[in-house]
């Protein structure tokens, strides 16, 4: 059985493996992966904004409360090192190359301009073997029209990619005008490889409180069919690789998700769910359904069901949801 | 190794020799001396080595007794080891003085000194410390300059290598401690041949050793004691001369001679002033400027004052001399006169007496006090000196610097004379704490002293609030060594950063005629002229002022610098000046900004540099008119509502114009009035909350977390609102107690800081628009009149009914606080406690506070906060010292104790004039409850009445001591500097000993009042100052340690996660009849997150299971329950969610986050452990003592109290 894949130019055994987590925060958790058989490991995003913040917040608390009153000038010890900028995620970055066999991924989510270049730029030389941009990004202004989200969102990833030369991909969210028209400019642009899709942290309401409760729920397998439909859409029409991100909790999702098209599979919650170990078991399952199927490849099974060849095109359009509506039976 | 030229304060000055001439470092922070030892921790963890080339080990100690025993020991073992002090901190190690001088140890120490407290406490300089440990052995060497604190530092410590004397060199505290100045940098081959290594052998030799045993601190008698004592004179014989060659080997190395008594003025001076420290700089000064007036006159300045050599002494004395004037920066009550001029007496006629006088006749001498707590010492001040002794009967005893109406002993001098030539560049800078001004005037002077060819002089005049607090800079520079030891009072260019200061202060007092006058306005070149207060309008047309403006505010906004205008001012100061030219000195303020904030992230220098590049465009010259326009005069400074005491006295100390208050205006033993914040309305929040009654739900959660009592909560009879203000609000009370009744929530527009609490825990949204609160903040300003006619009616509202209230968190918060509008930070999270105890217990409290953060914004003039309420009742406090507190609260329970056993003793001798039932009332009344207390208090009222018409002795003795009838509650409260390392000891003795005290512990985990030191209570993985890298050990867990004791009341709060709690807690502690102890979370700035999300902070604290939450309480045990109750969950969240939030914590990640980890894995294990135990402690039941064996049963009579 020959599990391997190519993803962002990465000959991969197997198209399985972590996405972006917290999981890569320790050590211990980066070696259970790769442990678990995980063919590559993609960093959670370094936030420029987050940085921002933080170094202004820190500022202001180091020198605000300082040189007011006659017995206490300062409230901190002034250490010459330490890290308030990307210093620590790209230490991580090394840290891990340094410790594991498989591809290491960068993760990136810039506020400015300039942001996006120096710190990619920074994330190859920490020695990443390729860059993920999470654009990661909420259209609120009504003043902004999706066409300069689409032209900003492209020419912050051509940008990038003109100045990096390790392979860049760019993870999307679904909520574009057209999902499909954003990836062909990324691909026209060079971009190596489209992730669908990104997750928000969706708000809750506290209606106890009335406050807004912004938390994290873990995906499970119903997340999937969204990533399904949009990897069969852009499948065979973009030559950028795809990964699926979101919703893969079993060797059935996987295999699914290859069907539709996808070099290469992120997980993420089903690993924070049950532990790195759990890599390998949706990793055994696929292998599994593949053999009683009698798959030879992933490549075989690669876009198998995507729109140029699938038996049903439709279904993955509008077709279908006309056609649920029409089953559906009161 | 070529010497640098660099701007320092004198604390850095002379830890840098220090740290880089000595093996072992250990201190104990205190005020003006800390920032020493904080320099010295800095370098060594930074791996900065000494000259020997190994990185000094710097220690902080639980106090300065231990700090010095560390030293002594170490001193003993063989290493060069020193230490930093002040004041009380100095007295403390005195035991350790003899001891180290008696085994004539090397040993040199470094001194800012300062007052010792007295009738107050007192953060600034004078030599009363110093004085203090004359006597005991050490060589004292006084250096009165930056550059001499750094040559000394090293003249120092060679010489006490050279004679074995230990020597204590030291220099005014603030006035050189903190001082600015451009001096040049001995370096390390400077220090290394300076401290030769055979001197250094020598003191390795006299090491305790095992290779060769010997044993020093024998304990001797009578018939040895004496000769054994004697047996050191010859080393302080020659211990002059060693330091006199010491300076002369300095001099060949430096070329800067000091001489053991410097004398400068005159060659044939008539007239001479002999003094020590910094004001011997004015004085130079002014002798100069006199000489070119023809004046024969001079200045011995007395560098080492012990051993005082009278060879030296008469040698340094012109021959000519006719009148000597010794001023002594101390005073020694009941003494002939004070010690410098009694050893100039001495030194005189022992000359004399053998034959040394180089005059025929004797000088005449007379003896003055000088600039006691960093009272300004000026050139005004030296010449009135020379004008007293120029005449034929001078004063023999003087004051100076004061107006003495009551003694009459001060001199009389002219408050016009300057003398400072114009070669002086002078600027004066008016600033807020929070806007940079301190930090730029840093820089600038750094640019100047180090860019330019000028001397440089910095000093910085900071307030006594913590909260909104001004800050005064004053710059000089010139070509020539800067001698003015004094604040300026002519300045060139006068800047305000702040335009309500205009209306708070008389800025324009230190402008020149000539001057610049720089202000930060709101408004533009041509509208500000009309905004101007008269006074200040007269000003800049009297003094012919060029005036310019920029709205620094509106720059900072645009650059996103949110309000730092620090950068900002400093620019215009650059470009108005012209000390450099414009583009090279904007580009050296941009170099300044990439030093200061370069490790903050290029955004925060990006930012700045913007701010520098937009100022000049906003920079603008007001057209003067040739008139006064305004009519609108300076606000009084108090109402004139306020208490002639406050109006003669308070008010001038507000006004900055204390110094003119004579001597009679002042209480004559430190004893002050309180209630006098209400006074003072600083008009400090930018946004005040504003109250919408129509959603409240009436919950008093606001006032309770209030800081500062600038929210409170109020419920009255309706017919008391025919009289209220248009705007009042008031809404109809919610609960049966007070039904049909009135409530309202007030808000103090003036006495609000703006910290937000009240707004962040108000739980009453908008229910069609959460966004809006019952509380929201609003501006300030155009609110401040009509509330502050709101406040008043609210204020005169009458009281509820104290035996009416139910003591929950809500009903606590209509007794009215008699804690208000303190100086503490914005934000405070131990204010409320304090609040708290006061609105419980705050008509019967005495009060023993430790000082710290607490006793400075408990009690530090010009206004203090403890109030009274209707009755007159209110708080007593006192401040005693640092390290006794517990015991000096003790004291007051033993006083009170005996008073009250007293007044039943005598209220029994007289029952049957006084009636039995009345005497069986009072002596078998229930005190528990407010009304058991209001029906004492009329008891007691009733024997105090009827006393009047009993002549007996005992009836004049009760009528003394009946108010300890009524019970009285002695709270002890500190921070954790004070409870858990100076005053512990004192702390475990009082929990033991079972008499009625309530401590209230404010733990903030750091040393906050002095800056941050790490203290025992700060927890692993935090770091503060001594602990860089982040504290490795855990806190101490003091709550345990008290729980050990088995009889006193514990109790861990945290207002801010269960308010509930922390109320029942209060109230249970003052009902316990033995010792009690509260230790409170107490949110602080020193944490390093914004106030406002304090209680947020407190939560997590309490989820994440850093704080748990707990009341032990022995009184639990009789019912054979366990004493102690866990009534904080088991933590839900990882402790990291709390630490990550904070900059103490962060600061370690972003250092070192391996060890961030480690420290959090740790402390993450050891909340674990923690929860583990007090849960195993809360499940048992308290063991039931087995019988006593027969014939020996022990009673409690039996057991003496102890």
């Amino acid at each position: 059985m020959d599990l391997s894949t190519t993803y962002l130019g990465l000959t991969l055994p197997h198209p399985l493996m972590s996405g972006a987590s917290p999981l890569v925060d320790r050590l211990d958790l980066v070696r259970r992966l790769e442990d678990a058989g995980t063919a590559a490991i993609t960093m959670h995003s370094l936030f420029e904004e987050q940085l921002l913040l933080e170094a202004r917040a820190r500022n202001l608390h180091f020198d605000q409360v300082g040189e007011s009153f006659a017995e206490a000038l300062s409230y901190f010890p002034n250490p010459d090192d330490y890290n308030l900028g990307p210093d620590e995620y790209l230490e991580q970055i090394r840290r891990i190359k340094a410790m594991v066999d498989v591809p290491v991924i960068g993760s990136l989510n810039g506020a400015t301009g300039t942001g996006w270049v120096e710190y990619a730029r920074l994330i190859q030389q920490a020695g990443a073997d390729a860059l993920e941009l999470n654009i990661y990004y909420l259209a609120t202004d009504p003043t902004e029209s999706g066409a300069a989200i689409d032209d900003r969102v492209v020419g912050i990833a051509r940008t990038v990619k003109q100045a990096v030369t390790i392979p860049v991909s760019v993870k999307l969210s679904p909520f574009f005008s057209s999902v499909a028209n954003v990836a062909a400019q990324l691909d026209s642009a060079g971009l190596d490889g489209l992730v669908l899709f990104n997750r928000f942290y969706q708000p809750d309401i506290d209606v106890e409180t009335l406050d807004v409760a912004p938390r994290l729920q873990l995906s499970d397998s119903s997340e999937l069919l969204m990533r399904v439909r949009w990897l069969a859409i852009l499948s065979g029409r973009v030559r950028a690789s795809l990964a699926c991100s979101g919703g893969i909790h079993t060797g059935v999702d996987a295999v699914k998700a290859l069907m539709a098209g996808a070099h290469a599979l992120q997980v993420v919650s089903a690993l924070l769910h049950h532990g790195p170990a759990y890599l390998k078991k949706i990793h055994d399952e696929m292998q599994h359904w593949m053999e009683d199927h009698e798959y030879e490849s992933v490549r075989q099974m690669q876009g198998s069901m995507n729109l140029l060849r699938c038996p049903d095109p439709a279904a993955f359009e509008r077709a279908n949801y006309t056609r649920i509506l029409q089953t559906w039976r009161v | 190794m070529k010497r640098q030229w660099i701007t320092v304060d004198g604390n850095e000055a002379t830890a840098s020799v220090a740290h880089r001439s000595n093996e072992v470092i250990a201190i104990y922070p205190i005020t003006p001396s800390s920032n020493m030892g904080e320099w010295a921790d800095e370098w060594s963890a930074k791996g900065q080595l000494n000259v020997w080339g190994t990185v000094p080990e710097v220690t902080e100690m639980q106090s300065e007794a231990g700090a010095i025993g560390a030293v002594h020991g170490a001193l003993q073992a063989g290493a060069l080891s020193t230490t930093f002090t002040a004041s009380q901190g100095l007295l403390l190690m005195i035991p350790n003085l003899f001891k180290i001088a008696g085994e004539l140890t090397s040993f040199c120490m470094h001194v800012a000194a300062r007052t010792v407290a007295t009738h107050a406490l007192s953060i600034f300089g004078d030599h009363s410390d110093v004085m203090a440990i004359r006597q005991t052995g050490v060589a004292l060497l006084s250096s009165g300059s930056v550059q001499e604190a750094h040559d000394f530092a090293l003249i120092g410590q060679a010489a006490t290598l050279r004679s074995r004397v230990p020597l204590v060199h030291f220099f005014d505290g603030f006035r050189t401690s903190h001082e600015v100045s451009k001096i040049e940098e001995l370096t390390d081959d400077d220090i290394r041949t300076m401290l030769p290594d055979e001197l250094i052998a020598a003191h390795r030799r006299r090491a305790l050793t095992p290779e060769r045993p010997v044993l020093r601190g024998s304990a001797q008698n009578p018939d040895a004691f004496f000769q054994a004592r004697e047996a050191c004179n010859q080393f302080y014989a020659a211990c002059p001369t060693h330091v006199e060659q010491t300076m002369a080997d300095f001099a060949a190395l430096t070329g800067r001679r000091y001489q053991l008594f410097d004398y400068h003025g005159h060659p044939e001076a008539e007239r001479v002033v002999i003094m020590m420290g910094s004001g011997a700089e004015t004085a130079l000064e002014t002798v100069d400027w006199l000489m070119a007036r023809g004046e024969k006159v001079g200045v011995l300045k007395v560098r080492l004052y012990r051993p005082f050599s009278l060879d030296h002494f008469m040698a340094a004395l012109p021959s000519t001399v006719k009148a000597i004037a010794v001023l002594d920066r101390t005073k020694e009550p009941g003494a002939l006169a004070e010690p410098l001029y009694l050893d100039v007496v001495g030194a005189l006629h022992e000359a004399q007496a053998i034959g040394r006088l180089a005059f025929s006749t004797l000088p005449t001498v007379v003896g003055g006090r000088y600039g006691l707590s960093s009272k300004e010492f000026t050139p005004a001040m030296v010449k009135a000196v020379f004008d007293e002794i120029a005449k034929p009967t001078p004063k023999r005893r003087f004051t100076v610097g004061i107006i003495d109406d009551v003694t009459h002993m001060s001199l009389p001098f002219d408050t016009e004379l300057d003398i400072e030539p114009d070669e002086v560049k002078r600027a004066v800078f008016f600033g807020l704490g929070a806007d940079g001004t301190v930090g730029a005037n840093k820089n600038s002077i750094k640019i100047i002293g180090e860019e330019t060819e000028n001397y440089a002089q910095g000093y910085f005049v900071y307030d006594s609030k913590k909260s909104g607090a001004i800050t005064i800079s004053h710059l000089r520079f010139g070509p020539k060594p800067i001698h003015s030891s004094y604040l300026i009072r002519r300045a060139n260019f006068v800047a305000c950063h702040q335009f309500v200061f205009l209306e708070k202060y008389d800025v324009l007092e230190y402008a020149a005629p000539g001057a610049v006058f720089l202000l930060n306005s709101p408004f533009g070149a041509e509208a500000v002229w009309d905004e101007l207060p008269r006074e200040v309008q007269d000003a800049i047309i009297e003094k012919q002022l060029r005036f310019f403006v920029i709205d620094g505010y509106e720059v900072a906004k645009d650059t996103g610098m949110g309000t730092r205008i620090n950068t900002i001012m400093q620019t215009c100061f650059f470009a108005i000046s012209g000390i450099l030219p414009r583009d090279e000195a904007i580009a050296k303020i941009k170099e300044a900004i990439e030093k200061t904030y370069g490790k903050r992230g290029p955004d925060v220098v990006r930012k700045n540099f913007e701010a520098v590049d937009a100022t000049l465009a906003h920079l603008h010259q007001v057209q003067v008119p040739s008139a006064a326009t305004a009519t609108r005069r300076m606000p009084p400074i108090v109402s004139d509502a306020a208490p002639d005491f406050v109006r003669r006295v308070t008010a001038v100390l507000l006004a900055n114009k204390g110094d003119l208050l004579p001597v009679s205006a002042f209480p004559i033993d430190g004893t002050w009035p309180s209630a006098t914040a209400q006074w003072e309305k600083r008009n400090i929040a930018l946004e005040i909350p504003v109250w919408d009654e129509k959603i409240c739900i009436q919950c008093n959660k606001c006032a309770l977390v209030c800081p500062h009592a600038a929210i409170r909560a109020k419920v009255y009879p309706s017919d008391h609102l025919g009289s209220a203000p248009p705007t009042f609000k008031s809404i109809d009370y919610k609960g049966k107690e007070y039904e049909r009744w009135k409530y309202t929530i007030q808000v103090a527009p003036e006495d609000c800081t703006g910290c937000t609490l009240c707004v962040q825990v108000c739980p009453a949204k908008d229910k069609a628009n959460p966004r809006h609160k019952s509380l929201d903040m609003v501006p300030q300003s155009p609110l401040r009149e009509p509330e502050r006619i709101n406040y008043q009616f609210f204020l005169d509202l009458p009281e509820v009914d104290r035996s009416t209230v139910k003591l929950d968190v809500k009903g606590t918060q209509f007794l009215q606080p008699l804690f208000e509008y303190s100086g503490a930070c914005a934000g405070c999270g131990e204010t409320p406690y304090i609040k708290l105890m006061t609105q419980l217990f705050g008509d019967r409290v005495l009060i023993a506070n430790a000082t710290g953060c607490s006793s400075i914004y408990g009690g530090n003039l010009p206004t203090t906060p403890y109030a009274t309420g209707p009755s007159g009742r209110g708080p007593a406090w006192s401040n005693s010292l640092f390290e006794d507190n517990a015991e000096f609260g003790l004291g007051f329970r033993l006083a009170v104790d005996q008073h009250e056993a007293l007044a039943k003793d005598l209220l029994k001798r007289l029952a049957s004039r006084l009636g039995d039932s009345l005497v069986d009332a009072i002596l078998s009344a229930d005190q528990s409850t407010e009304q058991g207390i209001a029906e004492q208090r009329e008891r007691v009222a009733q024997v105090e009445r009827a006393l009047k018409t009993i002549d007996v002795p005992e009836a004049r003795q009760l009528a003394f001591v009946a108010e300890y009838l009524v019970k009285k509650s002695v709270w002890i409260v500190g921070g954790d500097g004070w409870a858990y390392d100076i005053g512990y000891g004192g702390l475990d003795q009082v929990l033991s000993m079972g008499r009625d005290v309530n401590i209230l512990v404010l733990d903030t985990e750091v040393y906050s009042n002095t800056g941050g030191q790490q203290s025992k209570a700060t927890p692993m993985g935090a770091a503060a100052k001594f602990a860089m890298a982040g504290k490795g050990v855990p806190k101490k867990d003091l709550g345990l340690m008290a729980m050990a004791h088995g009889n006193a009341y514990v109790a861990h709060v945290a207002f801010g996660a269960k308010d509930v709690q922390t109320v029942k807690a209060f109230i249970e502690a003052e009902s316990f009849p033995g010792p009690s102890i509260i230790i409170a979370y107490s949110h602080c700035i020193a944490h390093g997150y914004d106030m406002a999300f304090g209680l947020d902070q407190q939560k997590l604290a309490v989820e994440t299971g850093y704080w748990p939450l707990y009341r032990y309480d022995p009184r639990a045990a009789e019912g054979g329950e366990s004493p102690l109750k866990l009534e904080s969950a088991a933590p839900k969240l990882d402790l990291g969610k709390f630490m990550r939030n904070e900059t103490r914590f962060r600061v370690v990640e972003q250092q070192n986050p391996d060890r961030y980890r480690k420290l959090l894995a740790m402390a993450q294990h050891n909340v674990g452990k923690r929860r583990a135990l007090y849960e195993e402690l809360a499940r048992g039941a308290t063991p039931t003592a087995k019988p006593a064996a027969p014939g020996q049963p022990p009673t409690d009579d039996s057991v003496p109290r102890s």
